[in-house]
């Protein structure tokens, strides 16, 4: 064995330790205790943790409810983070724009909690936005921005997209400004140069950064929970409601896993249907 | 390089050895644990406390995760132990000779007994009490008194409580029923649990929102937005010392009573150190201490003389005689009925 083939092997092994231990064998395990219902002494096995789902109405509508906020927020990331995306690599001078760039990852450093609490203090009845609305005599009674979907929204939207921003920057600092000085002087107008040339050219980024935003906001528990109002529904609730509230730990493993079936088969569709490959999204 | 694994060797044998019978590992509820008794106990007895904050249902997942480890002490309320632990031991016998019964209120300390026990053993000592009611704010709500004050439209836009189970059981109280009465009947709970639920949708519209934590809770009364919640008398009487207008309340149909308790899990490496602990807490000076803090009532017999004036007035302030004898108190939950009113919560969380 040559020494290269040696260091392959050596650092393969912490690759292998991490997906087995940490990845494959808890999945195995909580795909195991899916088909379990635990019965006074033992536990037999059984399709109802699946079956239920789709008897009872409130699940399946919370998760369809989940799913396409988790698509809506997703597209809403891409249209507020692309104008950013885009002054950022492609008019703002370079010395200031790992500046901006900077600025804009800080929310990152603070962690998740803080940021949606922040909202809290943004969008409460006595927040910012409300008492600057009545102070200015606009309106006489606080809106009601907190604790309902509008709240929810914001705050996913705010923690993931992020996510959205660096990927498309990335791409976008690879297009040759050339391309679109040629676009232009050929007569193209501002919105054929956007659709022809740099969304082509973008399109890997803005689907890498799709799929971690859906992710990341399907999965979310923090921001559904706290900015989330009376009658807002998240999936993640529900499996956490589960696992500690009716101690129901093989329903909860079935929800787990069927997030885990839907998202990605969203992920598969949205791959399909923007002609990309996994491989190159990936890298 | 030897010498160097020689001493990370010797830190991993000292901090090991420091973990078996120094550290008590508390698994308990904010402000349980107050700093100053923290401190106290470490002088006197040299075990340094390690305290995880929690609530009984994340208590119960992970002790349940470690079948019974991880944790030295834990501070489970009475009801949620007896079905839990024949589901899942994850609890030890409490040995009731080493705990100092005589500093214990002995009524307190027979109900625990018996309803944490399985098999004839006790698995609990009580620690503190208290009740689930009302905090109202006087000046926008001078007349709200009952759980049906929850859906009274005069509040409209500002009622608040928490979707958990003692909303369910506050609610069926404030209908006329006894929702303790039916824990023998599952499906006569099952209907009443049916009822409560469309109460509760019908009059979704008049909630403000569901409090998760003491912290909303209390933002809820202090920010002046809501009128009636649903809470706990320690909260409300901590409010009412900083905003006279708003007290607790101990609704007419009954305030829910609760012990919280001390029970010690299966794998505690500490058990002396666990029953040290409990001595100590219960010590009456002690025990006034946290009530004076915290405003919770207390199991530590002659705790009372220790008590401040205020603390006292809080009592007689919220609780008539016939409000003291109205309370009631949570009897064990049987088993798979938390099923059931989990379902029905999250029906009303999805209703419009």
């Amino acid at each position: 064995m040559s020494g290269n083939k040696k260091a392959f092997y050596f650092l393969l092994i912490p690759v292998l330790l991490w997906l087995v231990l940490l990845i494959i064998i808890p999945h195995i395990d909580l795909f195991i205790s899916s088909f379990k219902v635990d019965g006074d002494s033992s536990s037999a096995f059984s399709l109802e943790n699946y079956t239920i789902f789709f008897e009872e109405k409130i699940y399946w509508f919370t998760f369809l409810n989940t799913v396409l906020y988790a698509i809506g927020i997703t597209l809403l990331a891409f249209v507020v983070t692309f104008p950013v995306a885009f002054y950022l690599t492609k008019v703002v001078d370079r010395k200031y724009a790992s500046f901006l760039t900077l600025m804009l990852l800080i929310p990152l450093w603070v962690g998740e909690l803080v940021t949606i609490y922040g909202w809290v203090i943004i969008l409460g009845d006595h927040g910012v936005i409300n008492e600057s609305l009545k102070w200015l005599g606009i309106i006489d009674k606080p809106l009601p921005l907190l604790y309902n979907n509008f709240s929810m929204s914001i705050g996913l939207l705010y923690m993931s997209m992020l996510f959205m921003t660096i990927p498309v920057m990335t791409t976008l600092e690879s297009l040759d400004d050339s391309l679109i000085e040629a676009a232009s002087d050929l007569g193209a107008s501002k919105f054929t140069i956007f659709r022809r040339i740099i969304i082509p050219h973008a399109m890997p980024g803005i689907v890498n950064g799709g799929i971690i935003v859906f992710m990341l906001v399907i999965g979310d528990y923090v921001a559904p929970n706290i900015l989330g109002g009376k009658s807002n529904l998240w999936f993640t609730e529900q499996i956490y409601n589960q696992f500690l509230s009716t101690f129901n730990w093989n329903q909860g493993a079935a929800f787990g896993f069927l997030l885990l079936v839907i998202s990605s088969a969203v992920i598969w569709m949205a791959l399909k249907l923007s002609g990309q490959k996994l491989e190159k999204v990936g890298s | 390089m030897r010498k160097l694994s020689i001493a990370i060797i010797a830190l991993l044998l000292a901090s090991s050895a420091l973990s078996a019978q120094d550290v008590l590992r508390i698994i308990t509820w904010k402000g349980y644990t107050p700093p100053e008794l923290v401190k106290k106990f470490e002088k006197e007895t040299g075990i340094k406390l390690k305290i995880t904050y929690s609530n009984n249902e994340e208590m119960i997942a992970k002790l349940r995760a470690t079948r019974g480890g991880g944790f030295d002490l834990a501070q489970p309320s009475q009801d949620r132990i007896s079905f839990v632990q024949k589901k899942f031991p994850i609890y030890q016998p409490i040995d009731y000779s080493k705990v100092n019964t005589k500093q214990i209120v002995p009524s307190m300390l027979e109900a625990v007994k018996k309803n944490s026990g399985v098999d004839g053993k006790g698995y609990a000592v009580p620690f503190c009490y208290g009740t689930t009611g009302l905090i109202v704010n006087k000046k926008l709500a001078p007349d709200a008194k009952d759980w049906s004050d929850l859906w009274n439209p005069k509040y409209a836009g500002k009622i608040s409580y928490r979707l958990k189970r003692p909303l369910l059981i506050g609610a069926a109280f404030g209908m006329g029923e006894n929702p303790f009465a039916l824990y023998g009947d599952k499906k006569a709970y099952e209907a009443l649990m049916d009822k409560v639920t469309k109460k509760l949708i019908d009059s979704k519209k008049l909630v403000k929102n569901y409090w998760t934590s003491a912290d909303t809770q209390k933002a809820n009364m202090t920010s002046g937005d809501v009128a009636v919640e649903s809470g706990w008398d320690g909260i409300g009487w901590q409010l009412h010392k900083a905003n006279p207008d708003i007290d607790f309340v101990a609704p007419k149909s009954g305030a829910l009573g609760w012990i919280d308790t001390y029970a010690i899990p299966r794998k505690s490496k500490n058990v002396e150190g666990a029953y040290k602990f409990i001595n100590f807490m219960l010590k009456p000076e002690n025990a006034a201490y946290f009530t004076n803090k915290e405003g919770y009532g207390t199991a530590s017999l002659g705790a009372e003389k220790f008590l401040k004036k205020e603390i006292k007035d809080n009592f007689s302030r919220s609780f008539s005689k016939a409000d003291l004898d109205n309370i009631k108190w949570h009897p064990a939950v049987p088993a798979g009925f938390e099923t059931i009113e989990s379902r029905d919560l999250e029906k009303i969380k999805a209703a419009k």
